[in-house]
């Protein structure tokens, strides 16, 4: 579905370029879970934006269901770390962004947003507005206007790295159920190594300057996983292969 | 500090203290009517002026110069405002211009104005746009660019067009500071239509002081002084009223001593 291959970005030119990423190859299956973790700078934020289209890459190719993404698309949704709301919109108002914007029709639309909504436990706020809700609900809200056009692909850019610890894992769980229910494939970034392996079927370790691909890995813990999961060997296993990467194949320090 | 029913009753003493202060030393020492009259004298002149029809007709005149002027300036400083605000290469080959001008001192235009446009009602209007303009065309400006670069990302990975962006994005997100900007060009169309006024009319507030100055009636001047800050404030007022309702959803309203009522808060 995703084919990503010798994708490489770089910032400036002559010896003095910054390269953001290097030489990224992968591909992603329709249905997936993929987590990319790594450190800050390591261009993972970058490589959303490509297959975004928000950015065009200096080298490579990346296809979406075999067309090579050139510029935004109507079949994507984006989660990013803060909710982007638009104050002026209820919550309605704002899940139906993307319904206004590809003239979708909003009363089609607006039963399946209400269904979403429920989805993610958020009924009887669709009149509110932003500042009436939490950070988390916010959060879910973003999730949903994502959601609203039916995107074959869900980027994430660290969505819930502004949350608290608790509710982060709340969202966690949360994101895996309506994942299972909706069978998106998605493409979710994050620095915690944890939520990571909560969440992916596949987990793909950037490293910085320049970012590659440093790991890539299948974690086949069986669906649904609770928070539980988190304290057993099997899930630390993952997390300190991840953690072997990142601190440059010693282990943990 | 909250506002309760003793510090309010405290206001109004003071407020007449400071009246009867004033009144206390006019008598006292007997200043002249011509240099400092009490209060009571410019009541009586407001008294006077209004009963005798004589200030409404001028209050209207001036009204409807400061709001023809305010709504002509409003819309050529929102227009070239846009078209600074979306396009660099009208920013380049404007700017000379938008510099110069907003250097110049704007009152300082209307004896001009007041050549080219005559004695009438369009050069108070000319006057009082080009004095609203500036203060709008910034704030214009700096509202559409204001928009926060991850809204534009998701504006864009929706496929967005740039109109979109600019309607559905850049104009609701401009509306707090082109409010503020409204608020500033309502007064300053007010002040543009009594400069030209006091340059060369046939009626309106800044005439009538102007001829009551020549006879030497300060006591009636103070009279249309008070008229003056009573328009500006209601000018104000309403600004800020339409802002109130337009603007519910901004945080930076709720600030204010108006804070707009929230259905059943959360939390």
């Amino acid at each position: 579905m995703i084919a990503v291959r010798g994708l490489s970005q770089r910032y400036g030119g002559g010896p003095d370029a910054i390269v953001a990423l290097q030489d990224i190859d992968f591909t992603v299956a329709e249905g997936e879970f993929i987590s990319i973790v790594g450190p800050s700078g390591c261009g993972k934020s970058t490589l959303l934006k490509i297959l975004a289209g928000l950015l065009p890459a200096s080298d490579g190719e990346a296809r979406l269901n075999g067309t090579p993404i050139d510029g935004p698309r109507k079949d994507i949704g984006m989660v990013f770390q803060s909710p982007v709301l638009f104050p002026w919109r209820s919550v309605l108002g704002n899940v139906l962004l993307p319904a206004d914007v590809q003239r979708l029709g909003r009363e089609t639309m607006t039963q399946r947003a209400l269904d979403l909504l429920s989805l993610v436990g958020l009924t009887g706020f669709e009149h509110r507005y932003p500042w009436e809700l939490s950070g988390g609900m916010q959060q879910r809200v973003a999730l949903v206007r994502a959601l609203i056009h039916d995107p074959a692909l869900l980027l994430m850019d660290e969505p819930f790295g502004a949350l608290d610890a608790l509710t982060r894992e709340t969202m966690n769980v949360e994101l895996q159920r309506i994942w299972l229910e909706r069978r998106k494939t998605v493409l979710f970034v994050t620095h915690s190594t944890t939520e990571a392996v909560f969440l992916a079927d596949r987990v793909l370790v950037m490293t910085a300057r320049p970012g590659r691909i440093g790991d890539m890995f299948d974690v086949r813990l069986p669906r649904p996983r609770n928070l539980d999961v988190m304290t057993t060997e099997a899930f630390g296993v993952h997390t300190r292969r991840i953690r072997a990467v990142l601190s440059g194949g010693g282990g943990i320090e | 500090m909250k506002p309760s029913g003793v510090s309010f009753l405290l206001r109004l003493l003071l407020i007449a203290a400071f009246l009867a202060a004033w009144e206390g030393i006019v008598r006292l020492f007997g200043i002249p009517l011509f240099i400092l009259p009490a209060p009571s004298s410019i009541f009586v002149a407001l008294y006077r002026g209004i009963t005798s029809w004589l200030y409404l007709d001028h209050i209207w005149i001036t009204l409807s110069e400061t709001l023809l002027g305010f709504a002509l300036g409003s819309v050529f400083a929102f227009a070239l405002g846009v078209a600074v605000a979306l396009s660099r290469r009208t920013e380049y080959f404007l700017y000379p211009f938008i510099v110069m001008f907003q250097a110049m001192p704007k009152v300082a235009l209307a004896p001009l104005i007041i050549i080219w446009f005559g004695l009438g009602l369009v050069s108070k209007v000319v006057s009082a746009a080009l004095v609203a303009f500036f203060p709008l065309m910034v704030n214009t400006i700096v509202g559409l660019r204001s928009a926060d670069e991850d809204r534009i990302n998701l504006m864009r990975s929706l496929a967005a067009t740039r109109g979109q962006i600019f309607w559905m994005l850049q104009f609701p997100n401009a509306l707090p500071y082109v409010f503020a900007g409204l608020e500033i060009a309502m007064i300053f169309a007010l002040i543009g239509a009594i400069v030209a006024e006091f340059v060369g009319a046939q009626s309106g507030l800044g005439m009538l002081m102007q001829s009551m100055n020549f006879t030497m009636d300060v006591a009636g001047q103070f009279s249309v002084l008070l008229i003056l800050s009573l328009l500006g404030l209601l000018l104000n007022t309403l600004v800020s009223e339409v802002r109130r309702r337009v603007l519910f959803w901004d945080p930076s309203q709720k600030l204010g001593a108006g804070a707009p009522t929230k259905r059943g808060g959360l939390s």
